[in-house]
């Protein structure tokens, strides 16, 4: 990508007045209405590659990896629910919209969730038959907009999450624009077709954790307490949101931190709304330990999940399991450089698409083109979701075996140290080599 | 984000049994908040020159007697007292002003509550129907009452933290909902000189009424200047000497309504915590309109 | 006649009762005493079934109603048949805050008056007030009709896409996007078949219609002073 051979070397450019950001103010003077685009936060964060292990030597012994078992199974939802899901890993598939998504894809997410033995979720759209058949756990979101919300479709999910915001945008509500409003999709939504679709940022018919206490009860009414609720939430205030779900009454709360994706929102909200994912689990987890209630309402994070690290490192600061959401869309193959030609002729590359709300994604994902969709195998892609779901859960049982751990659950804070203050202080672990946890008292 | 329930008598018929027709009322609003409650009762009015003020000792065995005593020797004027519970009612001839600087300077560990000719606030961390059997709530006489049940948000769950809070001489507020400018309002009224116990966003909403009210507002020009400067989410129910109060934000997201009879008003949350008053049926009942006050005052 | 008293039992009981009702029906008419503003009455009902509950209901009554008919002999809370798919939904009283909100099919009728955001998100269902609508009436309404024979709050239909509102007292002013509109025979045709629907006795010919403006169907820089 650099062109800087290409320049006198005198030329300097502006840290403060890069060229994305030059590119970015002539972009807003041309059009006067703000960028809108997918993805997640692309500036850098505090994140889990700031933290390393302290596997086993001496003083702590570490399993045998081929031979001795570290369990990856985990039970969510058993607070309330007659039905709680059990999922073989603790890696579940993050709430993306049909609408958002092309069925293909929403078909693959479900086919690789189901071999790997965990759930998929779907997203502002409502429930597509493709979805619900291919996906043995299907979680079924609850969103302000209740776009194709039903009672029967609510009766077939294995769970319910009552979405209050997501990382990308806490505080804000969802868009889909005209190019992606299909027959299908408007039908869905019942929405005019080629419409910008404009979703709420509040729920219309509850606002707060009291009037949420009685929604719950509602939706345990309809399905007559079978299936376990969700609440998810961006993080932000993550401490008090995650003490005020467990009073009104959710099974499992999930947290997005501001890495986790989406399919379009303003970027001004992408980049500076929320905390990094690493930052919320303290807090989630200071707030479920003080309530009493940790392990018994269960954690899932989100939110720049990548590799069985950051999924070992979630589990270590007390999660019980993580949810991917752009990771997966990746292992479908968005972004693949075998479609090179094709970002380029839309004005971007492989590696660099955000632009999902365009629906012209060449990987044949975050479209609605029939041309396009048929680019994505469900099949195929739901092998290499699967295949990557396995990685993932083989790399974080390696180093929960390297910490001596017969469970990945079993992982503690006290597995952690932090390479740099920012992220000893965030997540609430020691410096590396030293005791010292930044704004801890001793 | 709470549960508020207020009943004011428009005339005698009931007073003897105001706190029996309330207590029902707040414990219905448990599940809006099981973490602390309280209310504010009006009757039993001292005179012109004495004031009367709820105060609380954390111990349930402090000596009021002899704190009463050393008050009235010290200001030499006439006091009395009763005691419910860690809490105290006390009256005295003197200034309220003058009171609350003993009280400060000579009892450590008593808050007081409540001042005025007229109020008694009694809040508790914990499930409305403890408190309000903690107070005998439902023995209690009165011209009008209002409580409060809290689901914490972001202040922590103390006693101080609960609600009614009191904005001034028998003034006090409850607030279900969630401001979202009070942290610099409340740097803002401390530079007035009003004082805060807690980080609580309501009781900012409770000093700037206070704060209006010392500059000369009437309590409907204070509703009307917090209707500007108050940001995010309200409903209000306001106790005064003589009446009360209900106003909701301009959204108007948090739920309130209002059951007038020719006996009484009574303003809820929700519906049910209406449902055991007597008369209940025939009542007339709505909901507040949204950026709008209500004012009911006994002449 | 199947009667039920919350005094004596549950919601729970209630409900689960009536969901019993799906697989088979062996009970049509329930009659269910002393609700006094208990949330969540008769949610999730999806058989034929007529119930009359006799006081007032909290939050969420009817709620995702489908097939069956709901009559409430009093007033309703917060987010009456919210989301129903389908039958009927009667309140004798005033409805609350949300009344029919993201409600996709069937009739709702409010015979007293609603309070704000009546037909919120609204997605095809078909609410007739006899009273007034309180603020933000039809919000972001996307199909369907309302119909209010008393007055409208303020920013009545605000953000609106493609919901018939007919209003035959004022308006206290229209939200963004939300404009009079023409009432052509095909609309007085439509209204009287929702006032027959409901059983209001009102001449359609009072009524005026607002509907979409659809100039906030796609971001531009126009609308800025709307976003």
């Amino acid at each position: 990508m650099s062109n800087e051979s290409k320049y006198n070397a005198s030329l300097r450019e502006s840290a403060t007045f890069d060229r994305a950001t030059m590119a970015e103010i002539r972009r807003a003077a041309d059009t006067g209405i703000y960028d809108i685009r997918g993805f997640g936060a692309k500036r850098k964060v505090p994140h889990f590659d700031d933290l390393l292990f302290l596997g086993a030597s001496m003083s702590r012994y570490p399993l045998e990896g081929y031979r001795e078992t570290c369990n990856t199974s985990v039970v969510l939802g058993d607070r309330f629910a007659k039905n709680p899901i059990k999922l073989d890993i603790p890696v579940t598939i993050a709430g993306m919209s049909f609408g958002a998504l092309s069925a293909n894809a929403k078909e693959a997410l479900g086919r690789g969730a189901s071999i790997a033995g965990t759930s998929t979720t779907t997203g502002d759209g409502g429930m597509t038959p493709e979805e619900r058949g291919q996906s043995k756990k299907l979680v079924y979101q609850y969103l302000p907009s209740r776009y194709g919300m039903n009672p029967d479709d609510l009766r077939k999910a294995d769970a319910i999450e009552v979405v209050l915001g997501q990382g990308a945008k806490p505080g804000g509500g969802g868009m889909l624009l005209g190019q992606k409003i299909t027959d299908r999709v408007a039908k869905m939504r019942n929405l005019p077709k080629g419409i910008d679709q404009r979703s709420a940022c509040r729920h219309p018919d509850w606002t707060g954790p009291d009037d949420l206490a009685i929604k719950i009860q509602e939706l345990r009414e309809i399905t007559d307490w079978q299936v376990p609720i969700y609440i998810k939430v961006g993080a932000t205030r993550t401490y008090y949101d995650v003490k005020l779900a467990v009073k009104a009454g959710a099974d499992v709360i999930v947290v997005d931190g501001m890495q986790g994706g989406t399919a379009a929102t303003q970027d001004v909200f992408i980049e500076h709304v929320g905390i990094p994912t690493m930052a919320a689990i303290p807090q989630a987890v200071q707030a479920l330990q003080e309530m009493g209630m940790h392990r018994k309402v269960q954690l899932i994070v989100s939110g720049g999940i990548r590799n069985g690290a950051d999924v070992a490192k979630c589990m270590a600061l007390g999660a019980d399991a993580v949810a991917i959401g752009t990771a997966a869309l990746v292992a479908l193959g968005c972004n693949d450089p075998k479609w090179e030609e094709d970002y380029q002729k839309i004005g971007s590359a492989a590696g660099f698409y955000d632009d999902y709300q365009e629906g012209k994604d060449p990987a044949g994902i975050s479209t609605q083109d029939p041309d396009l969709m048929k680019r994505l195998d469900p099949v195929a892609a739901g092998n290499r979701l699967a295949n990557y779901l396995r990685v993932l859960t083989l790399e974080a049982q390696t180093l929960a075996r390297a910490c001596g751990k017969n469970d990945l659950r079993n992982l503690e804070p006290e597995d952690l140290v932090a390479l740099n203050v920012e992220a000893a202080a965030m997540a609430r672990v020691p410096l590396a080599g030293t005791t010292w946890i930044p704004g801890q008292q001793y | 984000m709470c549960g508020i329930v207020g009943l004011y008598l428009k005339n005698d018929k009931y007073e003897s049994k105001l706190g029996e027709l309330f207590e029902p009322m707040l414990i219905a609003m448990t599940d809006r908040g099981p973490d602390s409650a309280g209310f504010a009762i009006y009757g039993d009015d001292v005179s012109e020159d004495w004031v009367k003020l709820t105060l609380r000792h954390p111990s349930d065995t402090f000596n009021w007697a002899g704190f009463t005593d050393q008050l009235a020797t010290a200001l030499a004027c006439e006091a009395d007292w009763m005691q419910n519970s860690n809490v105290a009612v006390l009256k005295v001839k003197a200034a309220e002003s003058t009171v609350r600087e003993w009280i400060t300077a000579n009892a450590e560990g008593v808050l007081v509550l409540s001042a005025g000719q007229s109020i008694e606030i009694l809040k508790e961390v914990g499930l409305p129907e403890n408190i309000a059997s903690k107070f005998n709530l439902s023995g209690m006489k009165g011209s009008h009452i209002i409580g409060h049940t809290r689901m914490a948000t972001e202040s922590a769950v103390t006693m101080e933290g609960s609600h009614p809070f009191s904005t001034g001489s028998d003034l006090c507020l409850v607030h279900n909902g969630s401001l979202s400018n009070h942290n610099r309002l409340r740097d803002k009224l401390k530079r007035e000189g009003i004082t805060f116990e807690t980080e609580n966003d309501s009781e900012v909403a409770a000093g700037y009424l206070t704060w209006r009210l010392n500059n000369g507002d009437t309590l409907k020009g204070a509703l009307e200047n917090a209707l500007k400067d108050l940001d995010g989410f309200f409903t209000f129910t306001i106790g005064t000497k003589d009446g009360f109060a209900v106003m909701r934000d301009p959204i108007a997201c948090k739920p309130a309504v209002l059951a007038e009879t020719e006996d009484y008003v009574a303003m809820a949350s929700e519906y049910q915590a209406l449902a055991s008053l007597p008369g209940i049926e025939n009542a007339k009942v709505w909901e507040p309109e949204p950026a709008t006050f209500y004012i009911w005052e006994r002449k | 006649m199947k009667k039920f008293d919350l005094a004596n039992n549950s919601i729970r009981e209630l409900n689960q009762a009536l969901h019993a009702q799906q697989t088979s029906l062996t009970e049509k008419e329930w009659s269910v005493a002393n609700p006094k503003g208990e949330h969540n009455i008769a949610v999730g009902l999806d058989a034929d079934l007529h119930v009359d509950i006799h006081g007032h209901a909290g939050y969420f009554c009817a709620g995702m109603n489908k097939t069956a008919s709901v009559t409430i002999h009093g007033n309703a809370g917060q987010g009456l048949a919210e989301n129903m798919m389908s039958g009927v939904v009667r309140v004798k009283g005033d409805a609350s805050q949300a009344a029919g909100a993201t409600a996709q099919g069937g009739l709702l009728v409010i015979e007293g008056n609603a309070g704000a955001r009546c037909g919120i998100s609204m997605k095809g269902v078909d609410i007739v007030v006899k009273g007034s609508v309180g603020h933000m009436s039809c919000f972001m309404g996307q199909s369907g009709s309302l119909v209010v024979c008393g007055d409208a709050g303020e920013a009545l239909g605000d953000s609106l896409y493609e919901v018939h509102i007919y209003v035959k007292g004022e308006v206290k002013s229209l939200g963004a996007d939300c404009i009079q509109k023409e009432m052509r025979p095909e609309h007085l045709e439509e209204l009287s078949g929702l006032l027959a629907k409901a059983g209001v006795d009102e001449d359609p010919a009072a009524f005026k219609r607002y509907g979409s403006a659809r100039q906030l169907y796609t971001f531009k820089v126009d609308n800025a002073s709307a976003y």
